[in-house]
């Protein structure tokens, strides 16, 4: 694949991946609205990762397709942040997963509607509305949690725990960023950097929790070098398609 | 989904025996038997009033339940449109479920109120849920046959006489009626596909075929609610009425995409104009709906699970919203 498709494989990787994950807690959530929000959330992803992952295939150019890319590949090939591949854990693990990563993702595709692939700029604009309201949604949860009972805020603190070593690689560039800025199709990432820390400061402060204390980052995602648990989540994802060779469905 | 009304015999002439202004009575008769809809404010017989939250919350419980059979298979869904249109219907029904609670909740009785009586295994809901799903052709099945069915007694109860129920159903129809056609496409193409996926979709009716027929509850004679549900209008049809009606439907739509449906004394009655079918088991049935069916254990650990779970989150929004109100009182 070169840079572009990969770009594109990048992005699809990152909905598809965050999209199972939040469809595990469809029928398990604390509240029935919870349930309905994190599938909306789910669902959106999901969409996302389709035009992404077809868009990919279709600038490879070797007969691949969104579900030959999400259901035939194994981990070394998945290119998604470590972030979103994160297990749920928690109602509060999920929330601060979700709080850092939708943030990140509304600035992404706020910048990508001026990327001169028409495609991808079309997918930022449709995305941008729905991670306008996932960034809504899990910001209010933090500050719920946050701002809650010791138990919620100490379960917050914990989750943004968990997640924050992956922080730094949504904003990591390398050789494929690169070629995409290059091409006029990819953005600066690293540029997105202090509105996020703006966002995501003022987040906090509202829910009365401090930052979590910077640390060495963990990165690799972006280059098939992932964490144990994307394995397991590609096994049950990729179950039918594995069992089923040839199949359509 | 659908519940059928599953309460236990005999309830019905200790609720009767409240002694109630009989000129109020003769007027409430008098407009549900002229199709009026009653509302919530409306005077209604206490018996009315149990008989529609039990009903009402059975179904929600049954929508809530529900989701867990099908949520089974999201994760694993064959390819991404599958996913996706999986994830929105077990989607609409946790929302179908919100909607029925709400409309119950118009009667008094609270939303945690309605779940701890279904935690305690107090309320029931749909025998359906306590089957499993072992394959993804049990995801067309049960949105073919076990949405189907559910239409089937959910289409007369739009113009059920309770209204904020009937406006419930107008929506929820909308919705199952889309849940219904996903599931026989899925099933199409499975029926269409290789032979392992041919196996898989006629086990899957092989399983569903016989629960789905008694979603409709006991043979007529041994249904003690119907006859006064039905003056009530909180009912419509019998149970068997109904579940004729699916058969003769549903029978047709099996044999267009190949699948045998699994009942050795199915026939076409000429005289009739409609099939001809087996006994369902009721001894399964009932068994089943004393909570004996072969997954109930998992449902109820599923929802107590959730319901536990999630306590501290709930607990955590009831105190956050509870700071700033007085927050915001403080600074009038």
């Amino acid at each position: 694949m070169d840079a572009v498709a990969t770009y594109a494989l990048r992005l699809g990787d990152d909905s598809l991946i965050l999209g199972q994950r939040l469809s595990e807690w469809c029928g398990h959530a604390p509240a029935l609205e919870v349930d309905l929000s994190l599938a909306n959330v789910a669902l959106d992803q999901i969409g996302q990762a389709t035009h992404f992952l077809n868009l990919a295939g279709e600038l490879e150019g070797k007969g691949r397709d969104g579900d030959a890319l999400a259901f035939r590949r194994d981990v070394m090939d998945f290119t998604n942040c470590l972030l979103v591949e994160q297990p749920n854990g928690d109602f509060a693990q999920t929330i601060a997963r979700q709080f850092l990563f939708s943030h990140y993702q509304e600035l992404l595709f706020t910048a990508l509607m001026a990327s001169k692939n028409a495609t991808i700029a079309a997918i930022a604009a449709k995305a941008v509305k729905e991670t306008a309201y996932h960034a809504v949604l899990a910001s209010d949860w933090v500050v719920r949690l946050g701002d809650g009972t010791d138990e919620s805020k100490a379960r917050m603190i914990a989750g943004l725990d968990w997640m924050w070593r992956f922080a730094d690689e949504l904003f990591a560039m390398d050789d494929v960023d690169a070629a995409a800025i290059k091409a006029g199709v990819g953005i600066d990432k690293a540029a997105l950097r202090s509105s996020w820390d703006t966002r995501i400061d003022a987040v906090l402060a509202e829910a009365t929790l401090m930052r979590p204390a910077s640390r060495r980052p963990v990165l690799g995602g972006r280059v098939g070098r992932h964490s144990e648990h994307l394995g397991h989540l590609l096994t049950e994802m990729q179950f039918l398609q594995r069992a089923y060779p040839g199949a359509t469905w | 989904m659908y519940t059928t009304d599953l309460s236990g015999k005999g309830k019905g002439k200790a609720e009767k025996a409240v002694a109630e202004d009989p000129a109020l009575v003769a007027a409430f008769e008098a407009r549900v038997a002229s199709d009026e809809f009653i509302e919530p404010k409306d005077w209604m017989p206490e018996a009315y009033r149990k008989t529609l939250v039990r009903q009402m919350s059975q179904h929600a419980h049954s929508e809530i339940v529900g989701m867990l059979p099908e949520g089974n298979w999201i994760t694993r869904a064959p390819n991404l449109r599958r996913k996706a249109i999986l994830l929105a219907k077990v989607q609409d029904e946790a929302g179908h479920g919100l909607y029925l609670y709400s409309a119950a909740e118009t009667l008094g009785t609270s939303r945690d109120e309605m779940t701890e009586a279904l935690l305690s295994g107090k309320a029931k809901y749909s025998t359906i849920f306590n089957y499993p799903t072992l394959t993804w052709a049990d995801i067309g099945a049960i949105g073919w046959l076990v949405d189907g069915a559910a239409i089937m007694n959910q289409v007369p109860l739009q113009r059920t006489s309770y209204g904020p129920y009937a406006r419930a159903m107008v929506r929820i129809c909308k919705e199952e009626s889309f849940h219904q056609r996903q599931g026989y496409e899925i099933m199409m193409h499975l029926a269409d596909g290789t032979d392992a996926q041919k196996r898989m979709a006629q086990d899957a009716l092989n399983r569903w075929w016989w629960p789905s027929l008694m979603m409709f509850g006991p043979p007529d004679d041994k249904s003690p609610n119907t006859e006064q549900s039905m003056r009530w209008r909180i009912k419509r049809d019998t149970n068997d009425e109904l579940r004729q009606k699916f058969v003769d439907i549903t029978v047709p739509q099996a044999e267009a995409i190949g699948l045998t449906v699994p009942d050795d004394k199915l026939v076409w009655n000429e005289e009739r104009g409609a099939y001809d079918f087996g006994e369902v088991d009721w001894e399964e049935f009932y068994a089943v709906v004393k909570g004996e069916g072969p997954v109930a254990k998992e449902r109820m650990q599923a929802r107590v699970k959730a319901w536990e779970d999630g306590e501290w989150v709930r607990d955590a929004a009831r105190v956050h919203a509870e700071k700033r109100a007085a927050a915001k009182l403080a600074a009038e």
